[in-house]
């Protein structure tokens, strides 16, 4: 049913460190890996080694520069996924009932028999987390690795999503948001988690953690006296030499 | 928006075409015989032929039949169920009056709401869409509903009622246009609420996640054309609106003038069905930096 089941107690999603991620796409890699051999339809690919390749992700990373009023401008490695909305507004849209949030831990996803890919619930999602097959012709989304995190012929450590098994840099993290003692939960809280849009009110469950400030450059150096321009103090003959090529016609002064 | 033909062709010929229906439900002509046979016929080319060509967009069209189940929550469900209620209902109606020449009244005006249902539902899919700013007002459904109700009144030949739904589709549409303009950057989505650094400083799309395109950036991110809006939106208003105004006002002149008026309203909507989807802005472009 499309209806949105009650809010569940449990809140199964990921965090995502803005701070850490290092762009370098290998839980894009590892995603596009597990859910085409696995759960569903393949990930397909369009003319993958062509002029024109093209291809269904549930995970891709974006590239941000970030310009501050004052200083050097930060580069911002940016990883979008689905982020598992309370409010999902892709589930209530759609006409078949193949989209759904589940009740007891608020995965969303697609049952792919039913859906006639209509394409509506990647309209009413503001995230761009849906992407329609071109070959299979069905809705893909992140499924949380539903198939992973509750899969007992795994061995403990690989039940959680591909994509934060395999990150090298520790910039993704997956847990219960619902509840407030859990590790993700303290991590949102400690470092200021945000919401992506939340003006559109879709009330995300995965949360995004902001860069750290950068440091600030060294108060003092104690290379800096060697390293001063010599000719600043204007004596001996390199003092001689600065003035006479000051002025000479064009001459720096 | 990506302005898919099969929509395009949906939204411009179910439209005249339920909004026939809705005439001919009310009775505002009510034809017998071989007559009202031929003008079932066009409303049902109409209405039937562009919910088929609706369907040709879809992945797997073959289960379209699952679609009536989420009235409850989705407008295309809704749109579906609405479909196929108004089209039972006006084929009895139409029925009676084909094979023994009796106007069930009562069918008539349930199944000619209907069909008005049909068009309110369509522009609900659109209106509903908060990731879309243009479209999310209360334009959206009085324009699609001024189009079907005033095509309908043009097709059916009722001259001076279709007149005065075109001159108020044509200000509506205007108004639609130049209060959607500004929607986008009033919706307050911006480059920096979709990633959440606005308060580091300004946000600047560096490198986008593929070299390639994807279907999300050829669904939600379609900026060919649009550099020709100002002008299309004028034929749009000549064509669909002042026209047929002319055309039917002119006197008489057998089925010549008639004619062209339904092929210069069809012409006009097909455009601004067109600028409809073209002009579209979905939030999603910002995380490419792009509209």
């Amino acid at each position: 049913m499309t209806q949105l089941p009650p809010p569940s107690a449990k809140k199964l999603g990921l965090v995502i460190d803005l701070d850490t991620c290092v762009g370098c796409h290998a839980c894009v890699v590892s995603c596009k890996g597990w859910n085409t051999e696995n759960y569903g339809a393949p990930l397909s690919d369009q003319q993958a080694y062509g002029a024109d390749p093209s291809g269904t992700f549930l995970n891709r990373v974006h590239s941000f520069e970030v310009q501050p009023e004052q200083g050097a401008a930060q580069l911002i490695h940016f990883p979008k996924s689905c982020l598992h909305c309370e409010d999902a507004p892709c589930v209530t849209v759609c006409p078949t009932g193949a989209s759904y949030k589940r009740s007891e831990d608020g995965i969303v996803l697609v049952n792919e028999s039913d859906c006639i890919g209509c394409g509506l619930c990647a309209w009413a999602c503001p995230y761009g987390a849906r992407e329609l097959d071109a070959k299979e012709g069905v809705m893909k989304k992140c499924t949380l690795c539903v198939d992973r995190i509750y899969n007992e012929n795994l061995p403990e450590e690989d039940r959680q999503p591909a994509c934060v098994r395999t990150c090298p840099s520790g910039a993704r993290h997956f847990g219960d948001l619902g509840d407030e003692d859990s590790d993700v939960s303290k991590l949102v809280a400690e470092r200021g988690g945000f919401d992506l849009m939340p003006e559109q009110g879709t009330k995300p469950v995965n949360k995004y953690l902001p860069p750290r400030p950068k440091d600030e450059m060294p108060e003092f150096d104690i290379l800096a006296p060697y390293l001063e321009p010599i000719a600043s103090d204007g004596k001996g003959f390199v003092g001689w030499l600065d003035k006479a090529l000051s002025s000479l016609p064009g001459g720096a002064k | 928006m990506h302005p898919a033909t099969s929509v395009i062709l949906f939204n411009t010929f179910s439209g005249l075409g339920f909004g026939l229906l809705f005439w001919l439900g009310m009775g505002a002509l009510v034809p017998t015989g071989m007559s009202a046979f031929i003008w079932f016929a066009i409303a049902y080319l109409f209405a039937v032929g562009g919910l088929i060509a609706s369907t040709f967009h879809l992945g797997h069209p073959e289960r379209a039949i699952k679609a009536f189940s989420q009235w409850k929550t989705s407008w295309l469900s809704r749109e579906g169920v609405c479909a196929v209620f108004a089209l039972i209902a006006m084929a009895i109606y139409g029925a009676g009056l084909v094979f023994a020449g009796t106007q069930l009244t009562l069918i008539g005006i349930v199944g000619g709401l209907a069909s008005l249902g049909v068009v309110f539902t369509t522009s609900m899919i659109y209106a509903q869409m908060k990731t879309v700013p243009r479209w999310r007002h209360w334009t959206t459904p009085a324009m699609y509903l001024t189009l079907s109700i005033g095509g309908g009144a043009l097709m059916s030949g009722q001259v001076g009622i279709a007149s005065v739904l075109f001159i108020i589709g044509g200000a509506l549409q205007i108004f639609a246009w130049v209060s959607g303009d500004g929607r986008f950057s009033a919706s307050g989505t911006t480059m920096e609420s979709a990633t959440g650094l606005g308060h580091i400083g300004k946000v600047r799309a560096f490198e986008p996640p593929h070299t390639g395109t994807n279907y999300l950036m050829r669904e939600f991110i379609h900026q060919v054309g649009r550099k020709h809006a100002q002008q299309l939106r004028i034929i749009t208003i000549g064509l669909a609106f002042v026209l047929p105004v002319i055309f039917m006002l002119l006197p008489a002149g057998g089925h010549i003038f008639p004619a062209l008026a339904v092929l210069s309203h069809v012409a006009g909507v097909l455009t601004l069905r067109w600028l409809f989807f073209a002009q579209a802005e979905h939030v999603v472009g910002l995380y490419y930096g792009k509209r």
